[in-house]
């Protein structure tokens, strides 16, 4: 990997010790504020279970967080994750608590809008739904726990020291979980922007197992996290301590374990699959910010406790925060976007274009569209999403699920099937038969993704996609990991 | 790392429930022996065996001293209960001076060997049972301060109602005492241990006014 590339990722990895550095707080900051658990103890099982949650869960969030917008140039990941960490620092040294998620959804949405691509309305939706969602859900966690931990407290009759033990041992025990759905649920913040442009090949581990591409991302913006962790968390986690309402240690055990599991619902992948097995409604997989479902927890108690007991104006900063935070984001990642493509001649994105072409006119009529409608965009070349967009909802006769077929119907991918580049489909993580596939299209070349995709498809079922039903998604999501792994490997610049 | 840890804090910390409640234990006995001895004192006079019972509350006090301390240097030292610390440390310091009173009137009993008329015998002894009572209440609640807190108002007010009793039955003593012809010297002296003893249930109803603040504090 070149030195290029390892200098774009340093704004990620800047993002994930500044996320390390916040966030540890958000899980053992009461604990080692109210001295119960030593820092050190605290910062080692913190920064493992962080890893251990980004390399084993991270990939569910991340992948809702790719579809926002995506990012295809490491320079433009490099200045989005740049704007987001600045935000992060600038509103921390404000005094303010932070968003990580936030800053990051703010940048994303700046690099759309400078790269006029189109945003992803429905990921934004259920990513802001799940940021009014998760507060109230950890206030509802928070509430049922609290009420749960004083009842079995009094009828237990325990020794004071005793639940001084017991709350010891259990703020441990929630801190490793809050550390593992932190690093779950967040790592999307520090390294989505790079899934799309990463400069990782899969790696193959002495035969025995592969660490795929986007892995090896994980790890390294886990570690990226565990150091921020390690390396200034004390400090914020000192300050935590009284912020929102003081907190007995068994009321701060329930606020961690509600936290957790609000981003933990919010990343597991395992928890979608059988919930889908169920026949229930499945949750959203989005990152979620910690700082938010601490806030939620600790005002459910609050309230439960009387709301005198609570400092609303600190909560007042908070929100300001929340909302400054996104918004500041996107500005200076606009403005950063135009400095590298400028300054410093970067290539913050690679261009889409978009042309409706005769194969992708025949297939949408197949898939029922009408052939006047789509005759008369025929051929036209569209340089940015967003123009092309305003030239579909100029007609008034396109839905808008039809003008987001037809958008991903025309979108332009040159690749040609190289064999000089079949040494790099071999770390990709293929199967036997899958890469059988590809290497039976030598020479050939496509235009668009779907074309290469439907192709691969006829060849092998192993490159088919399965209904797409919860119970298919995990399958899926992956397949599509191996085709935009083929569609860059042979890309055409 | 932190599992081990954590093991040696559960066996630390049960030896800590027991250092306390074998505190609580010699206040208890304390009281008890008190009694006796003054019963003792009334009956028969400064005799061996009202020295014995005065050895005795010596040693419970000597033992409960260093057990206080044994403790306080455990709950610092192992950061336990960072929350109730002060709390705790705090009321087994007061606790421990009521250990004190009871063992100061003893020995003033012994050192001025009063002479006490048959007629207040009845009296001083329904005093001293009465403290001893509020004494033996401080402890219960004392005890459902570490393991039943919400036990601890039950026992508390009974501190208050001896601590009423005491002052009345002393009040009526001192009184007899005055208007008695005993000679002025000899009722103030007699007025001395009337209040000394009065002394103890005194004492433990302002334990049990910083106990009841505690108890709050920790239900909130």
């Amino acid at each position: 990997m070149e030195v290029a590339a390892l200098f774009f990722m340093t704004s990620g990895l800047f993002l994930g010790w500044s996320l390390g550095a916040n966030d540890a707080a958000n899980v053992f900051g009461t604990a080692v504020g109210t001295r119960m658990i030593r820092f050190t103890t605290a910062a080692v099982i913190c920064s493992v279970f962080v890893v251990l949650g980004a390399v084993v869960s991270g990939a569910g969030a991340t992948g809702t967080l790719g579809k926002l917008g995506s990012v295809n140039a490491l320079p433009g990941s490099f200045m989005a994750a740049l704007a987001a960490a600045l935000s992060v620092y600038v509103m921390t040294k404000s005094g303010l608590p932070v968003s990580t998620t936030q800053a990051i959804v703010g940048a994303i949405v700046g690099w759309n809008l400078f790269t006029e691509t189109e945003t992803d309305t429905g990921a934004l939706v259920k990513i802001l739904s799940t940021w009014i969602a998760s507060p109230i859900l950890a206030a509802i966690f928070a509430v049922i726990l609290f009420k749960l931990l004083t009842f079995v407290l009094r009828t237990t009759k325990l020794h004071l020291l005793r639940i001084d033990a017991y709350t010891r041992l259990g703020l441990v025990l929630a801190g490793a979980f809050g550390a593992y759905s932190l690093g779950a649920n967040n790592i999307a913040n520090v390294v989505g922007v790079f899934v799309h442009a990463t400069p990782f090949t899969d790696l193959n581990v002495a035969g025995l197992f592969t660490v795929t591409a986007v892995e090896q991302l994980f790890l390294l913006g886990g570690l990226a996290i565990a150091f921020g962790v390690l390396t200034y968390s004390e400090r914020v986690m000192r300050t935590v301590g009284e912020g929102l309402l003081p907190l007995s240690p068994s009321a701060a055990w329930v606020v961690v374990v509600a936290h957790s599991l609000v981003l933990f619902l919010f990343a597991s992948q395992g928890l979608e699959r059988f919930l889908a097995g169920q026949g229930l409604p499945t949750i959203p997989l989005v990152p979620v910010s910690s700082s938010q479902a601490v806030v939620g927890a600790v005002l459910g108690i609050g309230l439960l406790k009387g709301a005198r007991a609570v400092r609303w104006r600190v909560l007042g900063s908070i929100v300001t925060g929340w909302v400054m935070t996104p918004v500041f984001a996107a500005v200076v990642c606009f403005f950063g976007l135009f400095f590298l493509q400028n300054v410093f001649g970067q290539k913050v994105y690679r261009e889409v274009s978009y042309v409706v072409s005769p194969p992708a006119i025949e297939r949408l009529e197949q898939l029922g569209m009408s052939s006047k409608a789509l005759g008369e965009l025929a051929n036209r070349r569209f340089e940015t999403a967003v123009r092309f967009r305003r030239a579909l909802e100029a007609r008034a006769d396109l839905s808008a699920d039809e003008r987001r077929l037809i958008m991903e119907y025309a979108e332009i991918n040159p690749m040609t099937i190289d064999p000089e580049r079949f040494p790099t489909l071999a770390r990709g993580g293929l199967s036997p038969a899958q890469s059988e596939a590809v290497r039976a299209l030598a020479g050939r070349t496509f235009t668009h993704k779907w074309m290469l995709a439907e192709t691969l498809a006829r060849a092998s079922p192993e490159w088919r996609f399965l209904a797409d039903e919860p119970l298919n998604r995990s399958r899926n999501r992956k397949l599509q990991g191996r085709l935009d792994f083929v569609f860059r490997t042979f890309r055409v610049d | 790392m932190a599992l081990p840890r954590n093991m040696a804090l559960f066996r630390s910390t049960k030896a800590l429930e027991r250092d306390i409640d074998e505190f609580l234990d010699n206040l208890s006995q304390s009281g008890l022996v008190f009694k006796q001895a003054v019963h003792v004192f009334l009956t028969e006079g400064p005799t061996e065996e009202f020295e014995e019972k005065l050895r005795r509350v010596n040693d419970l006090e000597s033992r409960a001293d260093r057990l206080r301390r044994s403790i306080e240097t455990e709950v610092y030292g192992q950061t336990l209960i960072p929350e109730s610390r002060g709390d705790v440390l705090g009321l087994l310091e007061n606790l421990d001076s009521i250990l004190n009173d009871l063992e100061g009137a003893l020995w003033n009993f012994s050192i001025e060997t009063p002479d006490i008329p048959s007629e207040f015998r009845k009296d001083f002894e329904t005093l001293t049972d009465t403290a001893v009572l509020g004494v033996e209440s401080l402890v219960l609640a004392s005890r459902a301060f570490f393991h039943n807190i919400t036990a601890v108002g039950d026992h508390i007010h009974k501190v208050m109602f001896y601590e009423k009793e005491a002052d009345r039955i002393g009040t009526k003593l001192k009184r007899s005492i005055f208007s008695s012809e005993l000679p002025l010297s000899h009722k103030m002296h007699l007025r001395q241990f009337v209040e000394s003893v009065d002394n103890v249930a005194d004492g433990a109803e302002d334990v049990a006014d910083r106990l009841t603040i505690y108890a709050i504090k920790r239900t909130v």
